[in-house]
């Protein structure tokens, strides 16, 4: 999967979640961006991207990420491991 | 993970969510949505339609209105959408408040806190592991242990006096790593032993005040721990119970709530063939249905009607709802020798050939109990679906494929939570077979036209060929129900048939929007050289797809075909079986002319081509 797969299936969770069918995202895009995109739902936003893609992503991979191109290569990371 | 695997999955969720309706109709709409199998990020998404859309209680609702106080020691908030949804599956409202962060004894205790101003109707205590045992290892003996649990017994005791209403005490989950291993009970003092202890003394204190317990110890025992909880969460964000599993915390609080109001469902409605035994009594006979020692098949049956008598025991109605001659659909009850169920255990018993929605609708009238209250068990997806859409108040839980699992499936589903039991629970059969009452004569309602047509049914038919050859031998060597001959063939005498000049032998398959059900009829007519007559030498049916047109495409299928051929007239032989009763009448139906009838032994029509009008039908015709 690359960049914009991940990308646009990740736009779907969180528009699911967030309860935003027209909201868009970027690479650049950060949380507070997005009005509704509170620390409730981030969580809410990680679980959902972990049973979607059916990975686990460690505490610390999570402080580390910054916007959502930060966190369309953490997936992409996780999804490499999972095959490898 | 945990999932609520019993509900079926929704159909186009979008368009779901965007529903139209208003006011009743609307709350309608999302109960029926709520009734699908939805994820926590789907529960979320209804929940905030419901919020919208029902700020207050939907007009015209029947139950009260519940009122659920959550009295928590950690993070719940995520759960709660959840619980509103769980209580909307039953079709309950919830207002939901929870007490400020770590402020539930407090709130509890002063009368003039917001908790006391909610007035709860329903107080659950969600207080969490860590909270209640979380002292590390030597901190607390077993004396200690008790002293939380009586500790809180005495909150349980104030929030009863205060509110006078149902309360709800989550036991705990056993999120601690054990320190000895398997004999861990012999360090009383560790935490993991400290929980298991303290679960106990909840039952005790629960059965001594009254109080209900939402069990999570036996749900992280059955589904795992960690689907419900995770660590990293707790550390984040004090999360106890993890999102993806808040769909399930609702269920179990709903069920217990329900419960609480006497909305538990009541009656088992049981299909038999391929649900209370494998295989098709009608045509493999009592001798040959699949039930007993001897395969693992077998045995998974028995199994399965040993949970079913375990819970008519317990206060369970249970019905029988099957599509049969009802002479044979007793046989295996007078005289298979395995059978566990008995006559007896059935408070209502129908086995016909009508729609299985009418059917249950019958049943619910004649046990005298709301609609709301039975519980359907078909493995059939097409009854399942026709008695969801004509019945959406029935309960129909998706079975799985195998056996093995029927019992384990429909308990996982909680439709029959019970608080107690009582001495009459255990009569419940008996009384309602005293009670039969007359069967209604209320006109048959359901929709079976508009049901069959939103199935978009294909029927795919094809000459005899090498491929399908074994299954076409098959049907034919068992199918006796609907089998207007029964005439047996080898496999030799059917390949014959292949490629014949003056054979005609088709097979049908037929799908649907459920899945594909296999071939399921097979016709065979014969001529003499280029004669512009046929006689049809065997029309046999799966009765699985009984009432659903197909012997009627079938028909125009066949018209179809011998007009091709040069044939005007179709001749059909009815030969009587002792169980063949129901095609009786197959060529009148059709519109076939009586040509001769020898009572007891069969009966003999004509159809001449140029007379036959093709049969309306919501199938599709397919080649190949």
């Amino acid at each position: 999967m690359d960049d914009s797969q991940v990308l646009t299936q990740l736009t779907e969770i969180i528009r699911d979640v967030l309860n935003n069918d027209t909201l868009t995202l970027t690479q650049e895009t950060v949380a507070a961006d997005v009005p509704e995109w509170d620390s409730f739902n981030h969580i809410n936003i990680v679980v959902a991207t972990e049973v979607k893609f059916g990975i686990k992503f460690k505490t610390a991979e999570l402080e580390q990420v910054r916007n959502v191109g930060e966190f369309v290569a953490l997936i992409e990371r996780k999804l490499d491991q999972k095959k490898g | 993970m945990l999932d609520l695997y019993w509900l079926p999955e929704p159909v186009d969720w979008k368009k779901l969510l965007a529903a139209p309706q208003q006011g009743a109709e609307l709350w309608s709409h999302l109960v029926g949505t709520a009734n699908t199998r939805l994820d926590f990020v789907r529960t979320n998404q209804l929940d905030n339609l419901l919020q919208r859309s029902f700020p207050n209680e939907p007009p015209g609702l029947t139950t009260r209105p519940i009122r659920l106080a959550i009295l928590a020691s950690s993070t719940v908030t995520h759960l709660l959408s959840g619980l509103r949804v769980a209580a909307l599956r039953r079709g309950l409202y919830v207002q939901t408040y929870v007490t400020g962060y770590g402020q539930y004894q407090q709130e509890l205790l002063d009368p003039s806190s917001s908790l006391h101003r909610f007035a709860p109707n329903v107080v659950l205590f969600a207080t969490d592991t860590r909270h209640l045992a979380g002292q590390a290892e030597g901190e607390v003996d077993s004396s200690g242990t008790e002293k939380v649990v009586s500790r809180l017994a005495d909150l349980w005791k104030t929030a009863k006096e205060a509110f006078a209403c149902q309360v709800v005490q989550q036991t705990l989950l056993p999120i601690f790593p054990a320190l000895l291993g398997s004999n861990e009970h012999r360090l009383g003092s560790s935490r993991a032993y400290r929980v298991a202890a303290m679960n106990t003394l909840l039952r005790k204190y629960a059965d001594l005040t009254g109080v209900d317990l939402l069990a999570l110890d036996a749900s992280a025992e059955r589904h795992g721990v960690d689907a419900w909880h995770d660590e990293g969460l707790w550390l984040k964000a004090k999360q106890e119970i993890h999102p993806a599993a808040a769909p399930m915390y609702g269920e179990l609080v709903a069920r217990l709530i329900a419960a609480q109001m006497g909305r538990s469902s009541k009656c088992l409605v049981l299909d038999l063939d391929n649900t209370l035994w494998g295989g098709v009594v009608g045509d493999d006979g009592v001798e040959g249905i699949v039930l007993g020692q001897g395969s693992a098949m077998g045995e998974a049956y028995l199994e399965f009607q040993r949970w079913v008598v375990d819970q008519s025991r317990r206060g369970v109605i249970l019905a029988v709802c099957s599509k049969n001659d009802e002479a044979n659909a007793l046989a295996p009850f007078e005289r298979h020798p395995e059978m566990v169920l008995s006559r007896s255990h059935i408070a209502a018993f129908v086995a016909n050939w009508d729609d299985k929605a009418a059917n249950v609708r019958k049943i619910a009238q004649r046990l005298n109990i709301g609609i709301d209250s039975c519980v359907f068990v078909d493995d059939n997806p097409f009854e399942r679906n026709i008695v969801r859409r004509e019945l959406p108040t029935v309960a129909v839980p998706e079975l799985p494929e195998d056996p093995a699992f029927y019992a384990r499936s429909i308990a996982d589903a909680g439709y029959f939570e019970a608080l107690s039991i009582t001495a009459e629970d255990a009569e419940r059969t008996q009384q309602y077979q005293a009670n039969l009452q007359r069967e209604s004569l209320q006109a048959n309602a359901t929709d079976l036209k508009g049901y069959l047509a939103s199935l978009k049914m294909e029927l795919w038919v094809k000459a005899f060929d090498q491929v399908d050859l074994k299954r076409v031998v098959q049907l034919i060597n068992k199918t006796n129900q609907f089998n207007l001959t029964t005439r047996r063939y080898t496999e030799e005498e059917v390949a014959a048939l292949i490629d014949a000049p003056d054979a005609i032998g088709l097979h049908f398959r037929l799908t649907d929007c459920l899945g594909d059900n296999g071939i399921i009829s097979i016709i065979i007519g014969r001529r003499n050289g280029k004669d512009t007559k046929m006689a049809i030498d065997t029309w046999l049916m799966s009765c699985r797809v009984l009432g659903r047109q197909v012997e009627n495409a079938c028909m125009n299928v066949l018209a179809e075909r011998a007009k091709h051929l040069g044939i005007t007239e179709i001749v059909g032989e009815y030969k009587a079986t002792a169980k063949n009763g129901m095609v009786k009448q197959h060529y009148e139906k059709l519109g076939f002319l009586p040509l001769s009838e020898d009572p007891g032994v069969g009966s003999v029509w004509r159809l001449e081509l140029a007379n036959y009008t093709p049969s309306e039908t919501f199938i599709t015709i397919r080649e190949g």
